[in-house]
Parts: structure tokens; sequence; C-alpha cells
């Protein structure tokens, strides 16, 4: 910054040694954009060659499985929430064993813009967001995603994660204080004084 | 009465001759842009049709000829629809007066190798430019959109002014050719290009002559970052391809003009003239390309004063300088 002050302060040069310059500096330009013609052009052709993306790259949304298979979406609506273009909507419903199951769930991925947030706001790790990209459809009612499309028979990330082994619900699995780091309930009664 | 047909006859096939080759290498030019500018980008360029991208220019016609040709609403009809063929109808006039080879026999005939040699050929070069400054501002005009008045106003204002060291800088080359007509400017240049005695005449012209074909680093008149694309923003499918064949056509031209002027024109050892001069329009077209990958646009009043106070004074000094020399 110093020196561009001192420059412009310095009276102005002679016109030859100006030419000069500008001629030198035409040259390296030149020289530089010629130098580049015999480099290796950095392109990568897309459908032959495939980059390998970050594993944590954000692109289609899959709902995942607990270990023991079962789905684990709890149907809580907080993805469909914080969700800014309203991509993600479900129908919350009971299910079997006392879990909450979402009856549809559904991802408009015509609207979805991959910021991951749902993945955040996720409580049981079941939304997740996968580095497989190439999700074009000719037809755009295609990319509605229902649940049987957006489920996948793994764990994703968390594949050891079961959120019925914390939650402290009663449910098919695990009565209450039979989950991990849990104790039996406190009978009240025996409490008393 | 035969004289007069067969006369006809060659002048139509010549004529057949040239368009087409003028519109191949127009074609092939954008191909060669394209590609060379990538590589000088680090990038491959169009490699998708055929091979090495060789039909994309193809691909590219097909595209424009069935694109939709729209006229704005609130356009002036009739100046929209004529503007982009007189781009493309000067860009091509021009080349009628460019000799490309000796004196040929064809069965007993002598056939010239140029489409019309009339002896005011450069006055008529400078008229066509000219007139294309036309196409430029009235399908900016006529577009009645910002983008297109401004690109417009500017391509006038810039086209206008660079005519003049245009024609500036070619008056010590009619001075030591003593003709206007390109046939004789080539024929003076026998023995050695005028470019050996003329260098800064060449440097003056080279300039002036990218700037009359709107290329970076002036590009002004279609400066894509601020303008969409100038002039002819409004412009879609095959019109807007007119303007696109007029701008190479124009840069094979002002190729060939150099050639003419300072290169020795189809003069060369060993080639058959013409093959002589498309080398050297090929020449002159690449380093453009080269000169388009590496400068950045000037900013317009750079742009002016570029023109005003450094290639008109320094062409007004060389033509004094050049009287000067040919007096003593």
């Amino acid at each position: 910054m110093s020196s561009d002050r001192t420059k412009k302060t310095k009276p102005a040069d002679h016109p030859g040694t100006l030419i000069a310059e500008s001629i030198k500096a035409l040259g390296s330009g030149f020289a530089t954009t010629a130098k580049h013609l015999l480099r290796r052009p950095v392109t990568e052709q897309y459908p032959e060659q495939k980059r390998v993306l970050p594993e944590r790259s954000r692109a289609r949304i899959v709902l995942t499985r607990d270990p023991d298979g079962r789905e684990r979406c709890v149907a809580c609506y907080l993805c469909s929430a914080v969700c800014p273009v309203s991509c993600i909507s479900m129908q919350s419903t009971g299910g079997e064993g006392g879990r909450r199951v979402a009856a549809w769930f559904r991802i408009n991925f015509s609207r979805c813009i991959y910021c991951g947030l749902c993945e955040e706001a996720c409580p049981t790790s079941a939304i997740q967001l996968t580095p497989d990209f190439e999700n074009c459809r000719q037809d755009i009612l295609e990319m509605v995603f229902e649940k049987d499309d957006l489920l996948v028979d793994h764990g994703g990330r968390d594949d050891r994660y079961c959120f019925y082994r914390h939650a402290g619900i009663a449910t098919d699995t695990a009565g209450k204080g039979e989950h991990v780091n849990e104790q039996p309930p406190v009978d009240a009664k025996s409490n008393l004084p | 009465m035969l004289a007069w047909i067969t006369g006809l006859i060659v002048l139509l096939v010549k004529l057949v001759v040239v368009l087409v080759a003028l519109l191949l290498t127009a074609a092939y030019l954008v191909w060669a842009e394209r590609k060379l500018l990538a590589r000088l980008q680090v990038r491959l360029g169009p490699n998708r049709a055929g091979k090495f991208g060789l039909l994309q220019p193809i691909a590219d016609m097909i595209k424009l000829l069935t694109k939709e040709d729209l006229v704005p609403e609130s356009a002036d009809r009739v100046i929209f629809l004529l503007a982009p063929a007189v781009v493309s109808v000067t860009a091509l006039l021009m080349f009628a007066v460019v000799p490309f080879g000796t004196d040929i026999t064809l069965f007993g005939r002598r056939v010239p190798l140029i489409i019309s040699d009339i002896n005011v050929a450069l006055l008529l070069v400078f008229a066509f430019s000219s007139l294309g400054v036309y196409g430029v501002a009235l399908g900016g005009w006529a577009s009645n959109s910002k983008f297109a008045l401004i690109g417009g106003i500017r391509g006038a204002a810039q086209m206008i002014s660079y005519e003049l060291p245009l024609g500036l800088s070619l008056v010590p080359v009619v001075m030591l050719a003593r003709s206007f007509s390109l046939v004789d400017i080539v024929n003076a240049q026998n023995s050695y290009p005028f470019i050996l005695v003329q260098p800064l005449a060449f440097a003056i012209f080279v300039i002036s002559a990218m700037a009359e074909s709107k290329r970076i680093p002036f590009d002004l008149p279609e400066a894509e970052n601020e303008l969409g694309a100038g002039f002819h923003t409004e412009y879609s499918g095959m019109r807007f391809g007119l303007f696109f064949l007029g701008e190479y056509v124009h840069m094979q031209v002002l190729g060939a003009l150099v050639a003419v002027f300072f290169l020795g024109g189809w003069r060369g050892p060993w080639l058959p003239g013409p093959l002589w001069l498309f080398v050297k329009i090929i020449a002159v077209a690449l380093v453009m390309i080269w000169i388009r990958g590496t400068l950045p646009r000037l900013r317009y009043d750079q742009l002016m004063a570029i023109c005003w106070k450094v290639l008109v004074p320094a062409a007004l000094i060389n033509i004094i300088l050049t009287g000067f020399v040919m007096l003593i």
C-alpha cells in the first residue's frame, strides 16, 4: 500500500521509459498466456471421468434405518419446519409398538437447495444427504420423491445409532428403565417418609 | 456477347468460390477461436461434436437456424430485421477488392484472381467499413432496449473514431505504392513487404482494425458483463448468427487487409498465391485470438484516449516522416 503511494507522488517518468515499461508489461502478459497454451487442460470430462466427491458433500436426501432395520424417522416435523424452501412434507402417525412414524413422507427435489439444514435438525439421524448428485428427470413430477424412494436399507453416517435405545420411551424393544445408561424408574411410593 | 456471358460465368464462379471459402473459414474460425481460447485458459474447448469438436460449427449452425426468430414487440421492426444483414453484407463485400493471386489462364482466357479490381479499392473498403457502423448502431437502436442502445452508441462512437487512425495509417502505404488499388499495392510489395518499412503504420492499422471488428480488448459495444450482449442483446436465431458471422468474416477481411497492405498480400515463396493469403489471414486471426486471451477490456475513456491522443497523432507523424523520407 505504502509503495503504491510513493509511486504516485513520484514525478512522471520519461515517456521513453514509460513506453518501454508498457511494452515489457504487454510482452510478459503475452508470454504468460503462451505458456498456458502448453499446459495440460485441467478440465475433467464429466460423464467419462467422475470425480470422487467428498463424503460429506451434499446432494440427494435419503431416509436411513436403525441398526435393526427399522425406520429411524419419528415424524417430528423438525426437518420440514427448518427447510428454507419448504420442500419436505409428511404426516405423523402412531406406528406399531409405541413408535411414531411418518404415514407419508415427501421431498420435492425440484425445490430442494441441498442446504443440509434438515440433516442438522434431525434428532434421530434419520434424514441424511448423500453425495449422489445425478438426479435429473425429464418430467418435473418425477422429482417428487415419496417415502419409498427416500428410504435406504442402511444407517448412513451414524450406522450404529438407534434412537429408541436412548429415548426413554417404552416401545416394543425396551420398556421404561431398560435403555442404555438408564436406571429403572423410581417407585414414587417407596420414597415416602 | 459470348465473351460477356463467359465473363459473367467466370465472375459468378469466383463469387461462389470466395463466398463458400469465406463462410467455411468463418465457421471454422469460430471453432479455432473457441478451441485456442480454451487452451489459453487451460480448458479443453468444444470436444463433443465429432473428433476434436470439428462438427461443432455445423451443430451451431443447425441450432441457430432452427431457433425462433424473435422480434421484440416494441422494436422498430423493419430496421430490426435489416440491421444484421447490413453487418454481414458489408463485411462480405469488403472482400470483393482483395486480390488473392496472380492472373491465371483458364481455357485461353486470362482470369484475374480478384472479384473486382477497381482503382479506388481502398476507399471502397473504408466505405463498407463505415457502412458496417450502421448495422451496429441501427441494430442497437431498433431493439428498443437499454443495453442494446448503449451497445449501439458505443459501437458507433468507437467505430467512427477508429476509422480515422485506420485510414491515416494507410496513407503512407498509398504513398509508397502510389495507388489506391489493392492489386497495385500488392504488386508494389514485390521485393519486400511494407511491414519492414512501415512498422508504425502496421501497429496502428492492426490496433484500429481490431477496434473496428469490435474484438477484445475493444469489445465495449458487446461488453457481456455490463451490457448483456450489447447491440445484439435482443437478437436470436439466425439474425444473431448474422451478427456473429459478420464479426468473423470481418476478422478474415481485416486479416486479408493486413496481409495486403503490410505482409505482401498473396506474395510469398513456394506456395501458390491464394494459399499464402489464406495462411496470412489465419496467422492474423490467430494473433487476434491470442490477444483476446491475454488483454482485458479497455475502459471507455482509455479507448477514446488511445485513439485520439496516441494513434491519430502517431499516424500523422508517420505520414510526415514517410513523405520526408520519400522526398529526400
